[in-house]
């Protein structure tokens, strides 16, 4: 167990060196004027020029001067320093603002998630092959094919502006009823998965020679499936919705563009939409590095559920 | 997890003609005809498909809107009016106008080219990467496949959209042609495991097997093993996991054009245009309607028929 995690350390610390460092070369490296590509199109102005140049020590030069500024970057990053967004907003701070919306958001899609995806998922691999299971399957397979730029646009017109059961945006302060349906378009794709992955797990421990030995115990089928089947079913369930809610944080830029709900997909659409270079390299830096951990939490929960992992 | 899924229905394969003796043995009494292939097993499987049909066509469809989009609509998608600004269906214009006046259909037909461009020549790449490094890091093996099998961990574990958004934001002021083969070059680049961890277990299997040891002994090298003997079996569930790659390809294209740092206008692209039809979608909601569908039919059309080719080799299933 304990080399286990120790590799997995190891692996995520390399990892995180890795996509700083292409973060950070993307940036800078081989570009004729670093401060004009972080703005993009947009004029720079002179104070946000003497900014920029202090900010990266982009005074010094050469390779060494490429890897004092790497170095730096990362002592930022891992103090919680990002900077300022073009604007003059403090990058922290606007994440800090942005948090707790992006959280709710996460929890609203991964409690639909759980609440229909892994049901249906158990119900299905109980009955399969029955008209259930196979509507299910055409069902999932039309969410997993259809883009969340489609989806999320689609179910705004139809659900917010032709028939206005839910409101369209969500805008500043949104409540729990705003969320909800961009709640729901955000959860659809891992209710999917979910559903297909609790399917599958399923069917294939009913057929285990374990189930056998249960029904020839005389189990009633109720405590084999509650008991033995599940435990063993959704083991790699809970590692999947453990990568998901990591996903959910980082990936809800388009949901939440297109509802105009201020969490940090937004704020990262918006860095995008208005060429903010040092906005989005903020908030891409401290996105990976909240993927990486959620990434390295689920290994370990999953070496803890399942010992055969840990002796791989 | 789909490259278990291929080693366990390779092992299925060579279990069952351990049963029934090497195929071309005459101990099939009663099979008067020659023993069919997984290939011949798979195509008879896929004919009585009805969704494999409808995906094909989908697809082909699609690859003609592509190659000949004028063959689709009379009207030129560049040809905008304001003055017929949300007009309704008229002359070729069977959607009617967008919020520019521009022939919603005829955009979403010439959209058809940028996107399927995309998703063809990023699956291709993504092809010969996850081809090069499957194939070295399953025959060779040892400390090989150990670095590379690392490598793709690491890449994996990237999430796809923000390393586009930082690798695009580069190219963001370039020429569309640049532009347009940044996205391909990203998309394969980010894009490649799956498909490699796949390569690499079937090559793992390949290398086992009989007549390849036999291949050995007749004096052949390692580039011609590989080549002649390795890469036709590794081939085919590469080939599977490409087609539905290529519609995520597309749907990540339209994804990163919608977000405005895929292509840009005048490029057309689905993507562009669903994001200009959901500003006005109060207005008129065709423009946001048309390419939408567009997008989803296509995406549907190669993972639905990825799918069915996968099933149909998968005798699992059966």
């Amino acid at each position: 167990m304990f080399r286990f995690v120790l590799r997995r350390l190891l692996q995520m610390v390399l990892a995180f060196f890795g996509t700083t460092l292409i973060v950070y070369a993307l940036m800078f490296a081989g570009q004729g004027d670093p401060i004009q590509a972080l703005a993009g199109e947009r004029p720079v102005t002179p104070a946000q020029r003497a900014y920029l140049t202090e900010k990266f020590h982009l005074d010094r030069t050469g390779i060494g001067g490429f890897f004092y500024r790497y170095l730096d970057y990362l002592k930022n990053l891992l103090q919680g320093d990002l900077g300022q967004s073009l604007t003059g907003r403090s990058i922290g701070d606007i994440l800090a603002a942005a948090w707790p919306v992006t959280v709710k958001l996460a929890v609203i899609a991964m409690a639909v998630t759980i609440l229909f995806g892994v049901t249906a998922g158990v119900l299905a691999g109980i009955r399969r092959a029955s008209l259930f299971d196979n509507a299910t399957l055409v069902l999932t397979l039309l969410v997993l094919g259809i883009p969340t730029i489609v989806l999320a646009p689609l179910a705004q017109y139809l659900l917010g502006v032709r028939w206005p059961i839910f409101p369209p945006t969500a805008g500043a302060d949104p409540d729990l009823w705003a969320l909800l349906l961009p709640g729901i378009v955000l959860g659809s794709l891992s209710l999917a998965t979910a559903l297909r992955l609790t399917r599958t797990s399923v069917a294939e421990n009913l057929r285990a020679d374990y189930v056998r030995t249960a029904r020839s115990k005389g189990l009633v089928r109720r405590r084999i499936i509650g008991v033995h089947v599940l435990r063993n079913s959704l083991i790699p369930v809970i590692t999947f919705l453990g990568v998901e809610l990591g996903n959910l944080m980082s990936g809800a830029i388009i949901t939440e563009g297109v509802f105009n709900i201020p969490g940090v997909g937004f704020n990262l659409f918006r860095g995008i939409r208005t060429e903010d270079g040092p906005l989005v390299v903020g908030i891409v830096s401290v996105l990976v590095v909240v993927y990486l951990v959620a990434n390295l939490v689920v290994d370990v929960l999953y070496a803890v559920l399942d010992p055969r992992i840990r002796y791989e | 997890m789909s490259d278990f899924e291929t080693v366990a229905a390779t092992e299925d394969q060579s279990a069952r003609r351990g049963v029934s003796g090497e195929p071309g043995t005459p101990d099939r009494v009663g099979v008067p005809q020659k023993p069919r292939s997984l290939a011949g097993d798979a195509w008879r499987e896929l004919r009585r498909k009805p969704v494999f049909w409808i995906s094909l066509v989908l697809v082909v469809l699609v690859a003609a809107m592509a190659a000949v989009p004028s063959l689709f609509t009379a009207n030129d998608p560049r040809d905008c009016v304001l003055s017929r600004q949300h007009a309704g269906a008229s002359g070729g214009a069977i959607f009617g106008y967008d919020f520019q006046g521009c022939d919603t259909y005829a955009r979403a037909v010439y959209g058809a080219r940028a996107s399927l461009l995309v998703g063809a020549l990023s699956a291709l790449l993504t092809g010969i990467i996850a081809l090069v490094v499957g194939m070295v890091a399953g025959y060779f093996g040892r400390w090989v496949d150990a670095v590379l099998s690392r490598v793709i961990d690491i890449v994996l574990g990237i999430p796809l959209l923000l390393a586009a958004i930082v690798l695009l934001k580069r190219v963001s002021t370039s020429s569309d042609t640049v532009r347009l083969f940044a996205v391909i070059f990203v998309l394969a680049v980010l894009g490649w495991t799956t498909a490699a961890r796949v390569v690499r277990s079937s090559v793992i299997t390949a290398k086992e097997q009989d007549y390849v040891a036999a291949a050995r002994m007749l004096g052949a090298g390692n580039g011609r093993i590989m080549w002649r003997h390795i890469l036709p079996n590794a081939l085919a569930p590469a080939i599977v996991v490409l087609t539905i790659a290529l519609g995520s390809f597309i749907a990540a294209e339209a994804t990163l054009s919608f977000l405005g740092i895929g292509l840009k206008a005048p490029t057309i692209s689905w993507g562009i245009e669903i994001d200009a039809g959901r500003v006005h979608m109060r207005e008129s909601a065709t423009p946001l309607v048309v390419p939408s569908a567009f997008l989803a039919l296509t995406v549907l059309a190669f993972i639905m028929l990825g799918d069915a080719i996968r099933d149909a080799f998968d005798p699992k299933l059966r």
